[in-house]
């Protein structure tokens, strides 16, 4: 098959299943998640298919696999909608197939398929004793569309198809998360997810337009792969704060990336998001959706360093990028070390290793920032199945010791590598990539080569504020790794509970397998100063989809001592503080930082200050301003006028031209004939023979007229 | 030879008779013979036309039978009519029959 058509249908099987399931096969389970993975298989193995020819195909960044329609006719011109397997396309691709199908086969057994349905589980909360999931073909119909859209994105050819995706991927996102609507915490979340990321969208759109309005055209190739635009582009002036216009579409697109990507100040939505089902959190904050954003933010890194080379010093809208993503990726990992929720220490964790990314970007280290892309979303999208899996295990020690305890708290937890030996060994290569342990695991050279970067082009601040961030992550994830899986169970819970069903533990090898081996694409060639027998591929290959390939940079020693030592460092210091928790003592930190650990726990009080500055004001807002004063007082006393008006019009009429003029007619219409026939019926006597004398008389008349009168 | 106002004069007698019991009889069969009497009235005078301005021609009289005809229909439609009321309400007076009434 031709891998143009392939590439088109790679999205459609997702899309297929959804509407099968929600239509047609919801009441059978068995049908439903049958329906999901088999369109997913299909999914992966047409997207494995063109990724292999896609690696097959010589200079891939000058001749993509690209193919387009007329979709939109807008006057002479048509908007175009089409697919493009560009380099960066392609590896997105090849991790979003993976990581899906992988996912969409851990749902099966995190919803507990196979078990019993309980009687007491409603729909819309959690099932608490191990029945199968309530709404369990609710759930892979909206996973399937959410790959839907993510597989649209990734193949799509411009900006417009992106955003389709996109937004289809906030919905999604919206409905997973609040998929236990029954819970008021999920609830809550799932419209502040929503809200959130719409003011990031709000900012892309007008991006998009801008953008539209200034090259005429949405395709990726016609404007990042054209000096022509770009340099128009970066030339001209917007007249807005003193930006170009690829400055200023580039900021814009931008914040679309900090709504989605869940960036600094946007990125409050995230740790409540995993109010939702546990594949759901993998989904959205690993694989899919917040990787989406820093796509997006790759994707268009030619537009916003347009007019910038290798070398010189970063233009305004790149230091935004780079200041916000490297504030991002400290901030968050200092509060990352402070959460004591399995799940949540996660969300922040890839908060963090998304303003990595954008930093990355930020500081034109585009190889680097996709290279981390990819790499993270394996190891991520692995260390959420592998927490899943965890809380699986402790809500079964939850149920069997009926005890009254939160199963996602690490503090609860401990010793689990006993009772859980397969996830504890995928969680370990999953937390040691992410905390970037040297030389074997992928975040190493990800994490690695982004440093490297940063020292290289001489962004030391950037580069500081990173390798403080790595510091933060090794130790954050060592503690994680220490207080769940090593030392003693700290509650009777923990001691009772058991490893996870296949359907769950499969996915979680074949991610881990991924964590360590996706590194090895990207190994620098002259690292430690050696000369490799082998090229860095992953440099060459994605470094194509850019007009001007960009240079690898030289080897340097003091940027991989760095990472290796924040990294062993924080690893063994993590160690060293949680080993020996005791039952029911609290975290150790605590008593050393003091208040600061409080002000970590509490996020910044970020959250109270949007609630103090945006939410209630809002809600004051709504009710003062709109509610009473427009809806009530301006819009219904309007209203009420012009109903006073017409009443007083529709009585008039009615006294003075329907009652006595239509009325009386009728009325005048209806008496006369009827008092006519009053009168008239006496002549009706029965009698044939007055019938005839009158006859007789009236011809007589006739007659007399006739003959006499008029002769 | 006698003049034709004679026969005009004895066709209006005899027409004003029939009139005469059409409007003034009660019995229903008396009516039914003045309407007898005036078609014959009209009969003289058809035959008497004829004979007195156009004899060449048949027209008078083939009309003159053709009222014979009509009024013997009549009369056998008018006596089954009148026989089958009898039969129902056992009266033949014209002013008893007057279910059309208001």
């Amino acid at each position: 098959m031709q891998p143009e058509l392939l590439t088109w249908l790679i999205p459609l099987p997702p899309l297929l299943a959804f509407g099968l399931i929600v239509l047609w096969a919801y009441r059978s389970n068995r049908l439903s998640h049958g329906l999901a993975v088999g369109a997913m298989t299909v999914s992966w193995a047409m997207a494995m298919a063109v990724f292999v020819i896609a690696l097959g195909r010589q200079h891939l960044g000058e001749t993509p696999i690209a193919s387009a329609i007329d979709w939109i006719p807008t006057g002479a011109t048509a908007l175009r909608i089409g697919v493009l397997i560009d380099p960066l396309s392609a590896v997105t691709l090849f991790f979003v197939a993976w990581t899906c199908l992988a996912i969409f086969v851990y749902s099966i057994g995190y919803h507990n398929f196979g078990k019993p349905r309980d009687d007491h589980d409603r729909p819309g909360l959690p099932p608490h004793a191990g029945g199968i999931e309530p709404m369990y073909a609710r759930f892979f119909a909206f996973i399937s569309l959410f790959a839907f859209g993510m597989l649209t994105l990734v193949v799509s050819d411009n900006l417009l198809l992106l955003f389709i995706g996109w937004e289809i991927m906030g919905l999604c996102s919206y409905l997973l998360i609040g998929f236990w609507y029954g819970k008021e915490a999920a609830k809550q979340a799932m419209v502040k997810a929503f809200m959130t990321t719409r003011v990031g969208d709000v900012f892309m759109l007008l991006g998009l337009a801008a953008l539209y309005s200034v090259t005429g055209t949405l395709n990726y190739r016609d404007i990042l792969y054209n000096e022509g635009v770009l340099h128009t582009l970066a030339t001209t002036s917007s007249g807005i704060l003193g930006l170009s216009w690829s400055g200023l579409i580039g900021l814009l697109l931008f914040l679309g990336t900090v709504g989605k990507s869940a960036q600094f100040p946007l990125h409050v939505w995230l740790p409540d998001a995993m109010e939702g089902p546990t594949p759901v959190s993998a989904m959205i904050h690993a694989a899919t959706m917040v990787s989406a954003g820093v796509y997006l933010a790759v994707r268009f890194f030619p537009l916003l360093t347009a007019g910038w080379h290798e070398g010189e010093a970063l233009t305004l809208p790149m230091t935004i990028v780079a200041a916000v993503g490297a504030f991002t990726a400290l901030f968050s990992a200092t509060i990352a070390v402070a959460q004591n929720d399995v799940k949540r220490v996660l969300a922040y964790s890839t908060i963090s290793q998304l303003g990595y990314m954008v930093a990355a970007v930020g500081i034109g280290a585009y190889v680097a920032a996709a290279f981390h892309l990819i790499t993270h979303a394996f190891f991520k999208a692995l260390l959420f199945l592998g927490s899943g899996s965890v809380i699986h295990g402790m809500e079964h020690g939850v149920h069997a010791t009926h005890a009254h305890l939160d199963a996602q708290d690490m503090l609860n937890m401990g010793g689990l590598r006993r009772r859980m030996p397969l996830t504890f060994v995928t969680f370990l290569i999953g937390g040691l990539a992410l905390s970037g342990f040297p030389l074997i695991t992928a975040g190493f050279w990800s994490k690695d080569e982004i440093l490297a970067h940063a020292f290289g082009t001489g962004q030391l601040i950037v580069f500081g504020v990173l390798a403080l961030a790595a510091l933060l992550t090794a130790f954050y994830t060592m503690r994680q790794i220490t207080l769940t899986f090593l030392g003693a169970p700290r509650t009777p819970a923990a001691s009772q509970a058991h490893e996870s069903v296949t359907t769950m533990t499969a996915p979680l090898v074949v991610l881990a397998i991924f964590a360590v081996a996706a590194g090895w694409i990207g190994i620098p060639e002259d690292f430690l100063g050696l000369h490799l027998p082998f090229g860095n591929w992953f440099h060459a290959f994605v470094g194509g989809t850019l007009l001007e390939h960009p240079p690898a940079l030289p080897f340097q020693w003091s940027p991989l001592l760095t990472s290796v030592a924040v990294a062993s460092l924080g690893l063994l210091v993590g160690w060293w503080v949680y080993r020996r928790v005791p039952a029911g003592g609290p975290d150790p930190l605590v008593r050393a930082l003091g208040p600061i650990h409080t002000l970590l726990r509490r996020k910044y009080y970020i959250d109270e200050l949007y609630d103090v500055a945006i939410v209630r004001p809002a809600y004051w807002l709504a009710d003062q301003v709109s509610y009473r004063w427009i809806d009530r007082g301006l819009i219904d006393g309007f209203l009420h006028a012009v109903a006073r008006v017409a009443l007083r019009i529709g009585s008039g009429l009615r006294q003075g031209f329907d009652l006595p003029i239509v009325n009386g007619f009728g009325d005048l219409v209806g008496n006369s004939v009827k008092f006519g026939g009053r009168a008239l019926r006496y002549v009706q006597t029965g009698r044939i023979q007055g019938y005839l004398v009158i006859g007789l008389l009236f011809t007589g008349l006739l007659l007399s007229y006739f003959l006499l009168i008029r002769p | 030879m006698i003049p034709l106002s004679w026969y005009l004069g004895l066709s209006a007698a005899v027409f004003c008779i029939g009139l005469y019991g059409v409007l003034g009889r009660r019995n229903a069969v008396a009516i039914l013979m003045g309407i007898e009497l005036m078609l014959n009235a009209v009969n003289i005078n058809l035959v008497a036309f004829w004979r007195y301005i156009s004899p060449a021609l048949v027209a008078g009289q083939a009309f003159a039978i053709i009222i014979f005809a009509v009024a013997a229909s009549e009369a056998a439609v008018g006596l089954a009519l009148i026989i089958s009321i009898y039969r129902s309400r056992s009266t033949v007076a014209a002013e008893d029959i007057d279910l059309m009434k208001w």
